[in-house]
């Protein structure tokens, strides 16, 4: 029961310590080895008609580790995501999960075997309350069965306890006060907030987030990036997609570029920033990719605000053409 | 004008054959669209299979009424699983077209020349209802009070009726305060976030289909052996907008809302008609604007008049909860 145990304040930190040595001695390429991988992937192939927006040769992704999955927009990553769990088919490829395989298998088996996942676009039940959101996270009731469900007593006991741990969760979130409220009328953040906070009533060994901090105001970030920290802590496996590079290099263990469908750069944060794919494939996106201070990264933005200055001057060249 | 009579039947059509009927449609209905968001557009044909089940099996087989009872939910099974399996793993667009052509091909079959030695094609069935009534414990009489007085046979149906009404809404009520109907919600609201909790989508989708079908069917058998004919026409696509209208008025996904509902529409219903026809009689409608046999279309345009009405100052049905409908918009 990973969600259960409390780390300690003293061991804060000490899984993070055994992620960052188990994954110091992984070669920086695509695709890289890794010592102890819970999810592998292997020539993982998604098509939209003539796009292939997922090519994936090879992938792992290291158990007890925050791995962020960065890349351009359309780079394909909610489509990764998206196969991984089951909710897209691929056209070709395999991948598992914990050692079993895990293609084609419908999405609810895949979180049933303990990798649960957040949506770009949150999906706050709003009709249900906070409390019957969190509630539905719960695996194994008794009372989802047709046949039980009209006998109260099979159930309400395990009810009992699922509304405990879903108040205690809804605590740690800050959204304890909400609990009789109708999700719908939650702002945009505290619905981050309760997707995550629900997908982890399930105790899940795997959680991917896919943008979660999108429309987060900066105090709840912070607060939202020390949930994340806290699920590695607790044994948990985090793979999140993100756009904002500070957040990327906070948090995260290791990060996997995606560009057009493909990996085309692992490592960890500091050095996966300086590499010279990763700036060529948000410069070939022509992203403008949000910076941190380190030389390396000040040295593309340098590059990407050159590249922007003369698109902005080749549009005024056109637009001025087109006046005239 | 009799102002008496007139308020005297509206209040009997309260608990009358028709509000038992779509009540019980209603209630069905609910299950798949009020609870579980499912565009069921075929509830009419639900309602078919058991009237027909009887009627067939008694006047065609010559079997006991019990038998039909049997064949009726055995069959409406049957339908739903016939109409869920190709269509409820795709988007929810998909059951409504399918539910609505299924049921106008189920209409269309019991009259047609070809099947017409099983369903009596156009004029339908009669003369299967004694098994039922030769159960009635009542002895021949007049029972109740007031408006509500009604002949042993009238008496025994409805009682049958509004046991079923009573037992069918405490069973909604039993399963949709469980973890099961807590499901069932929040496949309403997005069955993608349901699925990656790990629930069967499908599987729960295919079980509301069902059970809505078989309370439909239980309310086939009400109408068949309520009226003791059954008549293809009756189970047109207006049937289940009725039901649907039913269900909105009380409020969809509240346990009672579709009895209040059936009840409102059938008073509603038999005031219009009783005001009209009265007025009409005492010359205060002019004969140009209105005559007696134009009372049963006019009375629905008033009917459609009040649920736009409705619809535009309480969305949220009788019972419903206003504060949910505005979460809609978001
Ligand atoms: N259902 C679909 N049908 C057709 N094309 C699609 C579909 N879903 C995604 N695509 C295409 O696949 C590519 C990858 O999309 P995806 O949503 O995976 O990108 P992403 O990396 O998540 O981008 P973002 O950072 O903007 O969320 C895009 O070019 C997109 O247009
Ligand atoms: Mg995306």
């Amino acid at each position: 029961m990973a969600g259960d145990t409390h780390a300690p304040a003293a061991a804060e930190g000490t899984r993070k310590q055994a992620a960052t040595r188990a994954l110091a001695d992984v070669p920086r390429v695509p695709g890289a080895k890794k010592p102890d991988p819970v999810i592998v992937a292997d020539g993982v192939v998604r098509r939209f008609g003539g796009l292939t927006a997922v090519s994936v040769e090879h992938v792992e992704i290291q158990r007890g580790a925050i791995t962020a999955l960065i890349g351009p927009n359309g780079a394909g990553k909610t489509t990764f995501f998206n196969l991984l769990t089951g909710f897209d088919r691929p056209d070709e490829g395999q991948w598992s999960f914990d050692g079993t395989d895990l293609a084609r298998v419908p999405a609810h088996k895949v979180a049933r075997r303990g990798m649960v996942r957040t949506f770009q676009l949150t999906k706050a039940l709003s009709r249900l309350t906070v409390l019957q959101n969190m509630l539905l996270g719960a695996s194994g009731q008794k009372g989802e069965s047709l046949l039980r469900a009209a006998f109260a007593g099979i159930w309400r006991s395990q009810e009992k306890a699922n509304t405990e741990r879903a108040l205690e969760l809804l605590g740690r979130f800050k959204l304890d006060t909400k609990a009789s409220d109708f999700a719908g009328s939650l702002s945009g953040g505290q619905r981050k907030l309760l997707e995550m906070a629900r997908a982890l009533m399930s105790d899940p060994q795997v959680v991917m987030l896919d943008e979660p901090m999108a429309g987060v105001n900066p105090a709840l970030t912070q607060s939202l990036l020390g949930h994340v920290k806290d699920l590695r802590e607790q044994g948990m496996t985090v793979l999140f997609v993100e756009h904002d590079m500070d957040m990327v290099r906070d948090i995260s263990d290791w990060v996997v570029v995606m560009a057009q469908g493909k990996v085309v750069a692992e490592g960890p944060p500091d050095s996966v920033m300086a590499d010279p794919a990763v700036i060529e494939a948000y410069l070939g996106g022509h992203h403008d990719v949000s910076l941190s201070d380190d030389s390396a990264a000040a040295e593309l933005e340098k590059t990407v605000e050159a590249e922007v200055e003369a698109e902005i001057a080749a549009d005024e060249h056109e637009k001025g053409r087109h006046q005239s | 004008m009799d102002i008496g009579s007139i308020l005297s039947n509206a209040l009997a059509a309260a608990i009358g054959l028709d509000t038992i009927i779509y009540a019980l449609a209603a209630l069905g209905l609910n299950i798949q669209f009020g609870y579980a968001g499912l565009l069921n557009f075929g509830q009419a044909a639900f309602v078919a299979i058991g009237s027909y089940g009887i009627a067939s099996m008694v006047t065609i087989a010559g079997l006991p009424f019990g038998v039909g009872i049997v064949v009726g939910l055995l069959a409406s099974v049957l339908f739903a699983l016939l109409l869920g399996i190709p269509t409820l793993r795709l988007r929810a667009d998909y059951l409504a077209i399918a539910t609505i052509a299924a049921s106008e091909v189920v209409r269309l079959l019991a009259r047609s020349n070809s099947l017409g030695a099983y369903t009596g094609g156009s004029n339908g069935l009669t003369g299967f209802a004694e098994g039922f009534y030769d159960l009635n414990p009542f002895p021949a009489g007049t029972y109740g009070f007031g408006p509500f007085q009604n002949n042993e046979r009238t008496t025994w149906i409805f009682l049958v009726g509004w046991v079923l009404v009573a037992l069918v809404a405490l069973a909604t009520w039993a399963i949709m305060r469980s973890p099961w109907g807590r499901v069932l919600k929040g496949i309403r609201e997005d069955e993608d976030a349901v699925r990656a909790l790990g629930k069967n989508v499908y599987a729960y989708k295919m079980q509301a289909l069902v059970l809505g079908g078989l309370v439909g069917t239980l309310s086939g058998f009400v109408f068949s052996l309520g009226r003791a004919a059954v008549q293809p026409d009756n189970y047109a696509t207006a049937f289940t907008f009725f039901t649907y209208t039913v269900l909105l008025l009380g409020g969809a996904a509240r346990v009672l809302g579709p009895v209040v509902g059936a009840a409102i529409f059938w008073v509603v219903l038999s005031l219009t008609d009783g005001l009209l026809r009265g007025a009409i009689a005492a010359g205060w409608v002019p004969d140009g604007l209105m005559t007696t046999t134009q009372v049963g279309q006019v009375r629905f345009m008033l009917v459609g008049l009040a649920l736009m009405l409705l619809m535009i100052y309480r969305p949220q049905g009788i019972f419903g909860d206003r504060r949910e409908l505005a979460l809609d918009g978001r």
